[in-house]
C-alpha cells in the first residue's frame, strides 16, 4: 500500500535525464544526497550488510563460542527440517496467528464501534482502553504472570466466583497459548485507535439513508461499515500477521523460567526459539537459517493475504 | 494516493426528519453502549488496580484465600524491600539516558532525511524512499544476529552504542511519518525563505522544524515509549547488571524473586506510573501520532 503510494512516476523527467543537468538540478541533487546520506549509510550498515551476512551465516557452522567456522552448505536447513522443536514453534506461531490476529481485529473493531457511537465520556473510555498499550510491556507481563496464578491471581478468583473451573493458565500446557491470547487482547489499543480513525471515513449520510430504508445494525455493519473500513482492516491484518512472528516479550517474560518456551515447550514461538538458538545456544549459523525460513514464510503469507484479501478491499477514493 | 487520515469527526446531521421513537431508541442505544463500555473498562482496568493494590498489600493479605481485593491495612513494606533488592534508581537513570539519547537521534536524523525526501526534488529520491520503506518489511530477527556479531567485533557489546547509534541514521517509520507531515506544509513558506537567500539547511532548521513541532513531538514520544519498553535490545547487548534498563532489570528480578509478589508489584507499579503520567500530559500528541500512521491505501 504505502510503497505503491510512495512511488511517484515521472516518466517525462526520466527521459530528459540524459541531457546535461542544469545548475539547479545539480544543486538539488547534492542537497538531496546530503539530506539522505544518513539514510543511505544506515541502510547499508544496519540493513543491507546484516541481511547478506545472515544469508551467508545460514550456510556455515558459525557459533559464537567456537572458532572453526566453515561452509556446510544446506546442512543447517536440513537439520532444521528434522527439528521437532522448530516444527512445534511454527505450529504455535500459526495458532497465535489464527486466534490472536482475527480475534484481536474483531475485538478492536467492536471497541472502536462502541466509541464511535459518540457517547459521553468517550475520551475517558478511550484512555482506559489505551492504557494497557502504553504501559511498559515487561511490567504488565510481570503483573499478568501473577494474575494468571491459580492461587493468588484475580483471573481464577473471578472464574471461581462464577463457578467455572479455573485452569492453571501458565502451568497446564493446554492453557499456555490461550493465556498468551488473553494477554494479547488486553493490548489492542493501537489497533482500536487506527480503526476509530477509519470509522470517521464511513459516510454518515449513507448510514442514515440505510437506516431510513430499514437496514438493521448488522446489515449496515456488513454492507456499509466493513466495506468502507476494509483498507484499515487489511492494514490491521497484514501488520498483525507480521507482528506475530516478532512476538517476543510476552512469552519470554511470562515463561521466563523456561526462557520463553512454557511448560513442555507448549508456548514456544518461532521468535523465542530463534532467540534461544542465537543467544542461549550461540548457534549463529543455525539461527540464521531459521531467520531466513521465517522471512520466506512471512513474505509468502503477506503476498497470499494481499492476493486473497486485498482483492476484496474497497477503496472509496478511487 | 497516500493521504494521511486526520479527518475531523463529522457530526451526525440527520438529512431527513427522524421518525417518532427514534429518540427513545437512541436513549436505549446509549444506555446499552455505556453499560458495555463500563464493563469492558473495568476488565481493562482491573490488572492495573490489582497491581497497585498488590503493591501495598501485606504479606498476610497476599496469602489469604480467596483473593483480597480491598485490603484493610496498607503497607509500604513492599516498596522498601523492593528498593533494597532492586536498584530502581540506577535502572531508571540508565533507561532515561537511553530514552533521551535515542530520542535525540531519532528526531534529528529522521526529520533531516524526511526533509530531503519531502522538500527537495532530486533524481533518486523515489528510489531511496521506496528502499527505506521496504526495509520496514524486513523482520527484526533477520538482521538481529549479524548485527550482534558485527557490534561484537567492533567492541560495542556491553555498551549502549548498539542501541543508540542506529537511531542517528534514520528510523524508517519516523522518516515516513515526518515526510508525510512535511509535504503538507505550504511551499510558499519555504519559497519565501529561499528567495531571501536561505539555503536548504537553514530552511530545514529554521522554517520546517518549528512548523513541525507536533509531528516531532509524536516521533519523540514513540521513541521514548519504544525504548522504555524494549526488552530484546538491552537483553541482547547489555550483560553487566549495572547497566540494565528497567525492563531488563524487572525481568531478572522476576526470575530471582518470583515468590516475593508484593515487591514485584511495587517495582511494576513504579515502572508503569511514569509512563502513564507522560501519557496523560501528552495524550493529544500521542493520539495524533497514532492517527498519522493510519494510512489510506
Amino acid at each position: 500500500m504505502t510503497i505503491a503510494a510512495a512511488s511517484v512516476p515521472t516518466p517525462a523527467k526520466a527521459k530528459r535525464g540524459r541531457q546535461p543537468w542544469t545548475a539547479k538540478k545539480k544543486r538539488d541533487f547534492w542537497w538531496g544526497m546530503l539530506f539522505c546520506s544518513p539514510a543511505i549509510i544506515g541502510l547499508l550498515w544496519f540493513t543491507a550488510y546484516p541481511i547478506l551476512m545472515s544469508l551467508y551465516y545460514s550456510f556455515t557452522s558459525y557459533t559464537m563460542v567456537g572458532h572453526n567456522t566453515h561452509w556446510i552448505g544446506l546442512t543447517n536447513y536440513r537439520v532444521l527440517f528434522h527439528d521437532g522443536t522448530w516444527w512445534s514453534s511454527l505450529q504455535n506461531t500459526f495458532y497465535m496467528m489464527l486466534f490472536l490476529v482475527p480475534v484481536g481485529i474483531i475485538f478492536a473493531l467492536i471497541l472502536a464501534l462502541l466509541l464511535n457511537l459518540k457517547v459521553r465520556f468517550q475520551s475517558f473510555y478511550r484512555t482506559i482502553f489505551y492504557l494497557p498499550t502504553i504501559a511498559p510491556l515487561v511490567a504488565s507481563v510481570v503483573a499478568w504472570s501473577y494474575i494468571f496464578d491459580p492461587q493468588f491471581g484475580v483471573l481464577d478468583d473471578v472464574l471461581r466466583r462464577l463457578h467455572v473451573t479455573a485452569p492453571g493458565w501458565l502451568t497446564d500446557p493446554g492453557w499456555t497459548k490461550p493465556a498468551l491470547v488473553v494477554f494479547g487482547l488486553w493490548g489492542v489499543g493501537n489497533l482500536m485507535i487506527i480503526l476509530l480513525a477509519g470509522l470517521q471515513e464511513v459516510p454518515v449520510d449513507l448510514q442514515d439513508a440505510a437506516k431510513v430504508d430499514g437496514a438493521g445494525v448488522f446489515s449496515r455493519l456488513r454492507h456499509i461499515t466493513v466495506p468502507f473500513m476494509s483498507p484499515y482492516l487489511l492494514f490491521a491484518l497484514i501488520t498483525g500477521l507480521i507482528a506475530i512472528f516478532q512476538y517476543f516479550t510476552p512469552p519470554y517474560v511470562l515463561f521466563s523460567s523456561t526462557t520463553g518456551a512454557g511448560p513442555a515447550n507448549s508456548a514456544i514461538l518461532s521468535s523465542v526459539y530463534l532467540y534461544q538458538n542465537a543467544f542461549v545456544f550461540f548457534k549463529v549459523g543455525y539461527a540464521s537459517a531459521m531467520a531466513w525460513c521465517l522471512f520466506v514464510i512471512v513474505a509468502v503469507i503477506t503476498v497470499v493475504t494481499f492476493r486473497f484479501v486485498g482483492r476484496r478491499v474497497y477503496y472509496a477514493g478511487s | 494516493m497516500a493521504s494521511v487520515t486526520a479527518t475531523p469527526t463529522i457530526a451526525p446531521t440527520p438529512l431527513r426528519a427522524r421518525k417518532k421513537g427514534t429518540r427513545w431508541a437512541r436513549f436505549v442505544e446509549h444506555v446499552v453502549a455505556h453499560a458495555v463500555l463500563i464493563v469492558i473498562s473495568i476488565v481493562f482496568f482491573v490488572p492495573f488496580f490489582w497491581m497497585v493494590v498488590g503493591s501495598v498489600k501485606t504479606l498476610g493479605d497476599w496469602a489469604r484465600v480467596p483473593v483480597v481485593w480491598f485490603p484493610h491495612t496498607i503497607t509500604f513494606e513492599n516498596y522498601i524491600y523492593g528498593l533494597r533488592v532492586f536498584p530502581f534508581g540506577r535502572y531508571l537513570f540508565n533507561t532515561v539516558i537511553l530514552c533521551g539519547s535515542t530520542m535525540i537521534g531519532a528526531v534529528l536524523s529522521s526529520s533531516f532525511i524526511a526533509y530531503g525526501l519531502a522538500r527537495i526534488e532530486f533524481p533518486g529520491r523515489t528510489a531511496i524512499f521506496v528502499t527505506l520503506l521496504s526495509t520496514m518489511m524486513v523482520p527484526y530477527f533477520v538482521t538481529m544476529v549479524p548485527l550482534f556479531t558485527l557490534f561484537r567485533s567492533m567492541g560495542w557489546t556491553g555498551t549502549y552504542a548498539p542501541l543508540i547509534v542506529p537511531t542517528f541514521f534514520g528510523v524508517p517509520f519516523f522518516v515516513f511519518l515526518l515526510r508525510q507531515f512535511f509535504r503538507s506544509i505550504p511551499s510558499e513558506l519555504t519559497e519565501a525563505a529561499r528567495i531571501d537567500g536561505a539555503n536548504e539547511l537553514r530552511i530545514y532548521w529554521q522554517v520546517i522544524l518549528p512548523l513541525a513541532k507536533p509531528a516531532l513531538a509524536a516521533v519523540a514520544l514513540f521513541q521514548y515509549l519504544f525504548m522504555w519498553n524494549d526488552l530484546l535490545g538491552p537483553l541482547i547487548y547489555i550483560s553487566n547488571s549495572d547497566r540494565y534498563t528497567l525492563a531488563v532489570g524487572l525481568m531478572f528480578f522476576k526470575n530471582q524473586y518470583s515468590t516475593s509478589i508484593g515487591p514485584m508489584m511495587a517495582a511494576s507499579t513504579a515502572m508503569v506510573l511514569p509512563v502513564i503520567v507522560v501519557f496523560f500530559l501528552a495524550q493529544r500528541y500521542f493520539i495524533q501520532g497514532i492517527t498519522l500512521t493510519g494510512v489510506k491505501g
